[in-house]
């Protein structure tokens, strides 16, 4: 089974941020984490590969060229192939058109599954993974919880509000959006992190996938006005003193609430 | 009819459920700034009767449509498919859902596949002479984002549960700008059969946790626990306290703790006296689950955790040193 895992390295601002002028950070201004959802689902893909006993991952990012360590971390983990679609044009690209590139990208592969994470952690949208399903008109289950073959199909654990459980059946090919694995992420190993130093990563620009500028802006779902920081409304009252204070004043607080 | 602002409702077990108020009050909010007519539609074996249930929290719905769907549970495509053909028929300029598990589904594939405008996650709408804005989070909730959506007919919305007020229902409450009147109900047929592309094998119930509903003291733990291998010390703890230990969504996801005692938007929403937060940064989706709390109390190592924006009380400092303090004083 081969498996297409979309992969996002998500900026973050450092602690000492301050926001000018209302315009997207600078690339170089962010901290860059590969998306713990994504880990989830290269976790699930390299599960479902080894599970089948054949077959191959491959990482795919549309990012700038931060988003190469993600790509090698999942190379050490044990993807089998690492590219990245970017050009500076789409530094402002929404989930809408990451999928139109991620579609175009499928329509080359062929994988008989996609394994997506259900949502990044710096823009939070959780929404490439249904417009890409979209797209490609490909079966889906959203915020998935474990996933395993039966025959030609996949059995699918789907997570719903309050803790409930839905199982789905679906046939291939299908798109999954990953919620959390049943156990811990793999960790990479030594060797493999530096194999996948040097490993090669095959860098594509829109063009490659016949997509131009002006197809990608109006497949956009929306435009950014502008980035503004958020009111702060702390109300809290807050204790300074050592644990010992903070302790007895925690017990004493939850002694009025709550009387036993 | 075209234009207007077009809610798509959420039946469950053939009422609706509790969050298309929100999206409901949210529609009758832009449409008081000039957005046009609101609709609420329904797709659900039993839409007609969950529409008919519904009748008093309408207050200035023009119409009411009912989408009936041949499957008995939820199934992304036949909403997929429903979605495209209500917004064929009704050419709505605006569509709200809520940002659930089910939308997860479809939402932005009907707006991929249709070139719509789209945002998720949405926590303040407006309709203004330039038309429609919506803000959501960026950067991880550090900063908001201001987005607009220059020439595109239809814009689906996806509003975050909790972050949309909801006033109490008030049945004939005058529709905006207009007297009260009784919505219009009308029936949308669709060839949704044969649309269904997953298949349900079984539903799990949650496994319960009575304890957590009950309990007037609940400890939560966050992401700054650090390891699985903290959680029995922090149950102990929690036992003292006779509190029930619940969590936010990272340990969880990490496998630290049970998912059964996860809250938030994506678990479930409790409202105890006191709400202990150790090592817990507030995400928005973990807050939307604590908001019903009486006192909400926060330790966490750093100063601007979103979590202090919400408790009653908070320290900077470290969980596990406060938590052996408190287990040493609790004796």
């Amino acid at each position: 089974m081969n498996i297409l895992v979309p992969v996002k390295q998500a900026g973050h601002l450092p602690d000492d941020f301050v926001l000018e002028d209302g315009a997207r950070p600078a690339p170089e201004a962010l901290e860059w984490r590969l998306n713990e959802w994504d880990e989830r689902a290269l976790e699930t893909a390299l599960g479902l590969v080894e599970s089948s006993g054949a077959g191959e991952v491959l990482v795919a990012s549309v990012g700038p060229v931060q988003a190469e360590a993600g790509l090698r971390a999942c190379l050490a983990k044990g993807a089998t192939r690492a590219l990245r679609v970017w050009d500076d044009s789409l530094a402002d690209a929404d989930a809408l058109i990451v999928a139109e590139l991620l579609a175009a990208l499928a329509r080359r592969e062929q994988p008989d599954l996609i394994v997506c994470g259900v949502q990044a952690s710096d823009t939070a949208a959780a929404a490439t993974p249904a417009a890409l399903a979209g797209l490609l008109d490909l079966p889906r289950v959203a915020a998935v919880g474990g996933a395993r073959r039966e025959h030609d199909d996949l059995l699918v654990e789907r997570e719903l509000e309050g803790g409930a459980v839905e199982v789905l059946r679906i046939g291939l090919p299908a798109l999954l959006s990953v919620q959390s694995t049943p156990g811990r992420p793999r960790q990479a190993n030594l060797r493999a992190i530096k194999q996948a130093r040097s490993a090669p990563l095959e860098t594509l620009v829109p063009g490659d996938l016949d997509l131009d500028e002006a197809r990608l802006r109006e497949v956009a779902g929306a435009r950014l006005v502008r980035l503004s920081e958020r009111a702060r409304v702390s109300g809290a009252h807050m204790l300074d003193g050592p644990p010992v204070e903070v302790a007895a004043w925690i017990a004493a607080i939850i002694a009025v609430e709550s009387p036993a | 009819m075209s234009g207007g602002v077009l809610v798509l409702g959420e039946g469950e077990h053939g009422r609706l459920r509790a969050g298309t108020n929100a999206l409901l009050e949210a529609a009758r909010s832009l449409a008081e700034q000039g957005a046009g007519p609101v609709s609420l539609a329904v797709i659900d074996a039993d839409a007609d009767a969950v529409l008919a249930g519904a009748a008093a929290r309408v207050a200035g719905v023009r119409e009411l449509i009912a989408v009936p769907s041949p499957h008995g549970s939820f199934e992304a495509h036949v909403s997929q498919a429903a979605l495209e053909g209500l917004i064929e028929a009704h050419r709505p300029a605006i569509v709200l859902a809520g940002h659930t598990v089910d939308s997860l589904g479809f939402l932005a594939a009907v707006a991929a596949r249709g070139r719509h405008g789209f945002a998720s996650d949405v926590t303040r709408v407006s309709f203004q002479a330039g038309g429609l804005h919506a803000w959501r989070g960026d950067y991880g909730e550090r900063l908001l984002a201001e987005l607009d959506f220059p020439a595109k007919k239809t814009v689906l919305l996806a509003l975050r549960a909790g972050a949309f007020a909801t006033r109490a229902p008030s049945d004939g409450a005058p529709a905006p700008g207009g007297e009260a009147f009784a919505p219009r109900v009308s029936r949308l047929e669709l060839a949704l059969a044969g649309r269904m592309r997953s298949e349900r094998i079984e539903l799990r119930a949650s496994a319960g946790e009575p304890d957590i509903d009950r309990a007037e003291v609940l400890l939560g733990i966050g992401r700054g626990i650090g390891g699985a291998e903290a959680v029995p010390r922090l149950e102990r703890l929690a036992s003292r306290l006779g509190a029930a230990l619940v969590a936010s969504g990272a340990p969880v996801e990490a496998g630290w703790v049970s998912r059964t005692r996860k809250i938030g938007q994506s678990g479930r929403t409790v409202a105890p006296r006191v709400y202990l937060a150790l090592g817990i940064s507030g995400a928005p989706q973990h807050l939307a689950g604590i908001a019903g709390a009486t006192t909400i109390i926060a330790i966490n190592t750093d100063p601007n955790a979103r979590i202090f924006d919400v408790a009653d009380h908070g320290a900077v400092a470290d969980l596990f040193e406060v938590a052996a303090e408190l287990e040493r004083q609790l004796g």
